[in-house]
């Protein structure tokens, strides 16, 4: 089973690498710096709502939360297996991993589901 | 001999020396190379902070306000500096591998690694004007 679904997850880990490396710096300097900082003015709850009236930006939210999500479980699963020499754990490391990243993906999709 | 072989994923080696949990720390790049797999850890609680943020959204404006509050605070400040940081280690690092994992031909000949390095560099640029075009706008 693990076997045959190892690419997936490989192109849900790389994908979301590749979200995350071109997305993530800048909504992290925004929302965690700029913002909390006074440096720019954060959207009022307003403007979001408008933002969000479209559905492409809550597709883009999606995919922007959810991808780097199994991009976190694959490589700090393999972090575990390497850096704490857990191997004997395989499968429960696994389990904890991609199951968190479904967890994620599940609630980011209510979520935006339920924003009015 | 057992009749059944435990399958195992890798090749059994007879003696294996023990190594330390903190084989990482022996080496300049082999704790590149963990620092670069812990940057997953700060990419997975950025995307837990923006999920908090829009479940804050759908709960109205006050939920809104207390969550840019809550970011004020010297805790939350410190994290998304640290944060920032490895996520910045994560987008160079991984923009500095794409051509090694993506080898891309043109008309039978090699792109230059330069060239793809750059590409990335050019999106990352764009995509993040455009970001910060759209929260930015009054």
């Amino acid at each position: 089973m693990m076997q045959r679904i190892t690419p997936l997850l490989w192109l849900l880990f790389s994908a979301g690498g590749t979200v995350a490396a071109l997305l993530f710096p800048v909504h992290l300097f925004l929302t965690g710096l700029a913002f909390p900082l006074g440096w720019l003015e954060a959207p009022d709850y307003e403007h979001l709502h408008r933002l969000l009236t479209h559905p492409v930006i809550r597709l883009y939210l999606f995919v922007l939360i959810s991808l780097p999500l199994f991009h976190w479980a694959h490589r700090f699963r393999y972090t575990l297996y390497d850096g704490l020499q857990l191997k004997h754990l395989t499968a429960l490391i696994a389990v904890l991993c991609y199951g968190a990243a479904l967890l994620g993906t599940a609630a980011t999709a209510y979520v935006l589901w339920i924003i009015p | 001999m057992s009749a059944k072989p435990d399958y195992t994923l890798y090749h059994p080696r007879w003696y294996r020396r023990r190594v330390s949990v903190w084989w990482w720390l022996q080496k300049r790049s082999y704790t590149a190379f963990v620092l670069r797999e812990l940057t997953s850890v700060f990419v997975a609680f950025f995307a837990v902070v923006y999920l908090w943020q829009f479940h804050a959204l759908a709960q109205g404006p006050e939920a809104y306000a207390r969550f840019l509050a809550r970011l004020r605070t010297p805790f939350f400040l410190t994290l998304d500096t640290v944060a920032f940081l490895f996520v910045l280690f994560h987008a160079v690092t991984w923009f500095d591998l794409t051509p090694k994992a993506m080898v891309v031909r043109l008309r039978g000949k090699r792109v230059p690694d330069l060239v793809i390095v750059s590409l990335n560099y050019a999106a990352w640029l764009a995509l993040s004007g455009v970001v910060a075009f759209m929260l930015l706008r009054a």
